[in-house]
């Protein structure tokens, strides 16, 4: 039972790390995007095929998993640019099918729909992380969560977030206000790409083996509830997200119910999460971080002082 | 000196041609007013000379530089603000940041030697930038009264208070030319009279003003400068009296009659 428990969260700081990337493309800049599970397969295959097939470190694989899947973002936002919402969305599960696809068939790199076996364990000072022993893979997934939620809310809290939020609430309006949307716009799915290619990679150090039917749609429509549930633009929000919609998947499991409890149970309650929020909450159950400003970076006392000098 | 002006400036969406051959100028310093009925082609002509669309042919030229074709993003960062006829504020965002939006090219550096990689790196130093947008940003939200409002959600404010606000974002790229187009609409006269003084005070800054509106009584008391068009020509310009008088303005207004 706490193993399962230790499972379940372990793959929550996963999904979470995917949802606090769809969160820079969709929570912060507006674009309906629908391959986290692309990103996240690419991210996987680079530790995979790099670890077993040419001997690197498992650590040394993360970085480069995160640039490929990021030059992959630019690939989908480039063409996509003038795209808007349903389109997008259209377009870019087409793209997330796309790379399940041609990882299914180039047989000579990926081994098709066998998948690559075989990822050795990561080791930290000689010290193997095994994942069948949880703790200590844990500990590393959340780590990675930490650290990517405090450089996120770095990025964010500056000139390049306000953009990206203008982008969302006023394209137009961005644009006139000296805003290069184009730019910002791939540079978001870039660093959305990034996290989820780096979440992918360890993934493929904790299941040790990879195949491509773990990539579907479906992985990349949870990403996007994590993050409607959450909130939109708001990063612990959507980590939380991440959290609820992984009990809700697995919480037949949990009570033990999984023999009575069918198997798309699970779709049943995204859909009717979405559905929910979307009439009731349609900003999240947290909502948009409202930065306070005055508190932040402005100094309330120098002003108060000047004003009763005046008087 | 002409500020800004444009040749034989020409838009044609398909058959429709929405702005045909004007040649139209603004005086450095000067408010002018753009006017003409419904579908005359004023906002087309706006978008034309912002960036937001490309002219089917003739120029654009602003301190004596071709600008056509060039971008909206860039011609914001070359002196040229705007207002829409809609509103178009970041309704969610708070009136703090809408203002400090307006800051984004100001603070900006490169994108490799700069701000991407300082907000990862250095604390401080993003600090001081933020804190210097945040200044300047009070500043300007001081100069249109609404920095009680500041922490408030932009929707939020009242219509009248919202026209303005986004004139303010306008202003905080510190333009030298700013736009409005139809500044008024919507407005209650008290709220008008509100805007005319601020529309005042922001040449009083020596910014020029090149307005869109069918509010004639504003149109004729602030503006030293009136461009008419109808059916996308340039029918008339002079000063407000000139106008007043002008037999095709009349027409174009009224009607011809029998
Ligand atoms: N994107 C477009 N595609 C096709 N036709 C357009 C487009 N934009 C404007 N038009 C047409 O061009 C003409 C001029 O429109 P414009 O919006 O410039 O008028 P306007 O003078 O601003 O009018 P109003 O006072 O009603 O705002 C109209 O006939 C309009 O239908
Ligand atoms: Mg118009």
């Amino acid at each position: 039972m706490i193993n399962f428990l230790l499972l379940i969260l372990i793959y929550t700081g996963l999904y979470a790390l995917l949802a606090l990337g769809q969160n820079i493309i969709t929570g912060f800049t507006g674009l309906l995007s629908l391959c986290a599970a692309g990103f996240f397969a690419i991210g996987s295959y680079t530790t995979a095929i790099l670890t077993v097939n040419y001997g690197w470190s498992f650590w040394f694989t993360i970085p480069l998993a995160g640039v490929l899947a990021a030059l992959a973002g630019a690939l989908i936002g480039l063409p996509t640019l003038r795209l808007k919402g349903d389109y997008l969305a259209i377009a870019t599960l087409g793209f997330g099918e796309i790379i399940r696809n041609v990882i299914l068939n180039w047989d000579s790199l990926t081994r098709g729909p066998m998948g690559i076996n075989g990822i050795p364990m990561p080791t930290i000072f000689g010290m193997v992380i095994n994942p069948y022993r949880k703790w200590g893979y844990l500990t590393l997934v959340w780590i990675f969560v930490i650290v990517f939620y405090f450089l996120l809310k770095r990025l964010t809290r500056s000139r390049m977030g306000r953009a990206l939020e203008a982008i969302k609430e006023d394209e137009i309006a961005a644009y006139s206000m000296g805003i290069n949307t184009t730019k910002y716009k791939v540079w978001a799915f870039m660093v959305g790409a990034f996290v989820a290619g780096c979440a992918g990679s360890l993934q493929a150090g904790f299941t040790l083996s990879v195949t491509p039917n773990t990539y579907t749609f479906m992985v990349s429509v949870m990403v996007l509830c994590m993050v409607v549930l959450g909130g939109m633009g708001n990063h612990l929000a959507v980590i939380l997200g991440a959290l609820i919609i992984q009990l809700a998947a697995e919480f037949p499991r949990l009570l033990g119910l999984s023999s009575t409890v069918p198997p798309q149970f699970k779709q049943i309650v995204f859909g009717l999460i979405l559905v929910i929020m979307m009439i009731y909450r349609p900003q999240g159950i947290v909502g948009r971080k409202k930065v306070n400003y005055d508190k932040f970076v402005g100094n309330e006392t120098r002003r108060v002082a000047k004003k009763s000098e005046v008087n | 000196m002409s500020l800004l002006y444009t040749k034989q400036l020409t838009r044609a969406y398909g058959g429709v041609i929405a702005v045909s051959d004007v040649d139209f100028s603004v005086e450095k310093n000067s408010i002018s007013g753009l006017i003409g009925p419904n579908g005359a082609g004023k906002t087309t002509l706006f978008n034309n000379v912002t960036g937001m669309d490309i002219p089917t042919s003739g120029s654009v030229h602003f301190n004596d530089k071709d600008i056509t074709g060039v971008p909206a993003f860039k011609i914001s960062r070359l002196g040229i603000a705007r207002t829409f006829q809609n509103i178009r504020l970041f309704k969610e965002m708070s009136v703090l940041e809408n203002v400090m939006i307006g800051r984004h090219f100001k603070s900006g550096r490169s994108m490799i030697s700069g701000r991407t990689v300082n907000a990862l790196t250095s604390y401080m130093k993003m600090k001081s930038e933020e804190k210097d947008v945040y200044d300047k940003a009070r500043e300007w939200l001081d100069f249109f009264g609404l920095d009680e409002a500041r922490n408030e959600a932009a929707k939020n404010l009242p219509y009248g208070n919202q026209r303005e606000l986004e004139i303010a974002r306008a202003m905080a790229t510190e333009p030298e030319l700013l736009f409005l187009d139809e500044p008024a609409a919507g407005m209650n006269p008290q709220e008008t009279d509100h805007l005319m003084s601020t529309i005042r005070r922001i040449r009083d800054l020596g910014v020029t003003v090149l307005l869109i509106e069918h509010d004639m009584k504003l149109v004729m008391n602030i503006c030293e400068h009136i461009t008419v068009l109808n059916y996308g020509k340039k029918i008339a310009e002079g000063n407000p009296s000139e106008i007043q008088k002008n037999p095709l303005v009349i027409e174009a207004y009224l009607g011809k009659e029998d």
